[in-house]
């Protein structure tokens, strides 16, 4: 293979990586899922270290409220409103001519994860809630693909590699996703910029250790940051693996058979769709609300939360946990509002 | 009582246990990982896991956001 020495030379030079670690970077493989501030930063520390094949998965469309943030995104594509994997894949096309990037306009469901996700070296999650994240471990630990789980919101964030059979996996540590509306999202509780790049530059220094094939210095902690009101601390997670851990203990794949995760089901053939929760969920209503006026028009009473996400959408919440998303026959845009609004 | 929390001393009083640690800082038990002296605790343990002064905690949260 052909390297070429000008333009990775810097990185050529740093001595970890040198002439082999490049040519390991330009013969890999790596799927980013989600593009949003995450995936922006992850995919251009990807594409500009020369990582060979870079497949970029998104299922939402650039709006004015991601420039502040998502680094590949302009105000051309806002006002187009064009997919983000195809804004990514335009603006990474002229960075780095030499490699191949492949947009994917996708939902990552139980269904298309393994296609999307089993021909790779290494996953990197740019991912926007807590239920997509089961299922890259679920595919991951399945396939014994390393992942960097990442994620930050306001102005902290928290990251962690993944090596199957190794390391814990999200499982051993978290054995479900918090109950919907009970966390905080980017849509609830804003975030800034500088989180984002500080987990994301995290994530892709380990995703370039596990490309050049330095496993030894793979980070085994898990490392928390605050980047406003405190400071940085971790967690040694070297002997955190349980043997009784559902997914890479027992090998059951509970969120890739799509027996646990969101149970997603369409109404009335056109403009409602039903979200509900696989096992029923006590909501805290008035909280719910709380939460939501800060992001838009609420309307409330005892039994449901009515929430104007845009003109045409809303998102109606009820107390055990189901949600419907009326104004959109659309799943993907559905899940989309309903995890960042909601939280999943 | 004084515990080190993330590397800085707090005082919390009436805690027992490490499930009064959780109380008292209102934590959502189902998104962090606790690690008492140096132990990660399974969270079906945090009701019997004795908390004393100066003992070292340090609590992470499982991040959702990304966006």
């Amino acid at each position: 293979m052909e390297v070429d020495s000008t333009r990775y030379s810097r990185q050529i030079l740093f001595e970890p990586i040198g002439e082999d670690g490049q040519k390991r970077l330009l013969q890999s493989r790596v799927a980013i899922v989600g593009m949003g501030a995450l995936g922006t930063v992850l995919a251009n520390h990807m594409v500009r270290a020369g990582v060979g094949f870079v497949r970029v998965i998104d299922r939402d469309f650039v709006e004015a409220s991601n420039l502040q943030r998502q680094m590949l995104y302009d105000e051309s594509h806002a006002a187009e409103g064009m997919p983000k994997a195809i804004a990514a894949y335009e603006s990474l096309r002229r960075v780095n001519s030499g490699i191949t990037i492949e947009p994917v306009v996708a939902d990552l469901t139980w269904q298309n994860a393994e296609e999307l996700l089993s021909d790779v070296d290494l996953v990197l999650d740019g991912t926007d809630n807590f239920q997509v994240r089961f299922l890259v471990n679920d595919v991951c630990v399945k396939h014994s693909i390393p992942w960097v789980y990442g994620g930050g919101v306001s102005a902290h964030g928290m990251t962690m590699p993944i090596l199957p059979g190794e390391t814990p996996c999200l499982r051993c540590l978290f054995d479900s996703a918090p109950a919907p509306g009970t966390t905080q999202t980017c849509d609830t509780a804003g975030v800034i910029g500088p989180i984002i790049h500080v987990v994301a530059s995290y994530q892709a220094v380990e995703a370039m250790k596990i490309l050049v094939g330095a496993q030894d210095k793979v980070r085994r902690t898990m490392l928390n940051l605050g980047l406003w009101d405190y400071g940085t601390n971790s967690i040694d997670i070297s002997r955190a693996r349980r043997a009784d851990c559902p997914c890479c203990g027992r090998g059951e794949y509970a969120f890739l058979e799509s027996r646990a995760g969101d149970e997603t089901v369409s109404l009335c053939g056109r403009n409602t769709i039903q979200i509900s929760p696989s096992e029923p969920w006590d909501v805290d209503l008035p909280a719910l609300a709380k939460r939501l006026e800060q992001s838009g028009r609420v309307e409330a009473n005892k039994f449901l939360v009515r929430f104007y996400a845009t003109e045409e959408i809303r998102l109606v919440t009820f107390g055990d946990g189901r949600v419907l998303v009326q104004g959109t026959d659309d799943l993907s845009v559905a899940r989309s509002l309903y995890a960042k609004y909601i939280g999943m | 009582m004084k515990l080190i929390i993330n590397g800085q001393e707090r005082e919390i009083d009436h805690a027992q246990t490490l499930a009064d640690v959780v109380a008292h800082f209102n934590l959502n038990e189902r998104i962090v990982v606790i690690e008492h002296n140096l132990n990660i605790i399974p969270r079906e343990l945090y009701t019997e896991t004795v908390v004393v002064a100066g003992d070292k905690i340090e609590i992470v949260h499982f991040v959702g956001g990304g966006c």
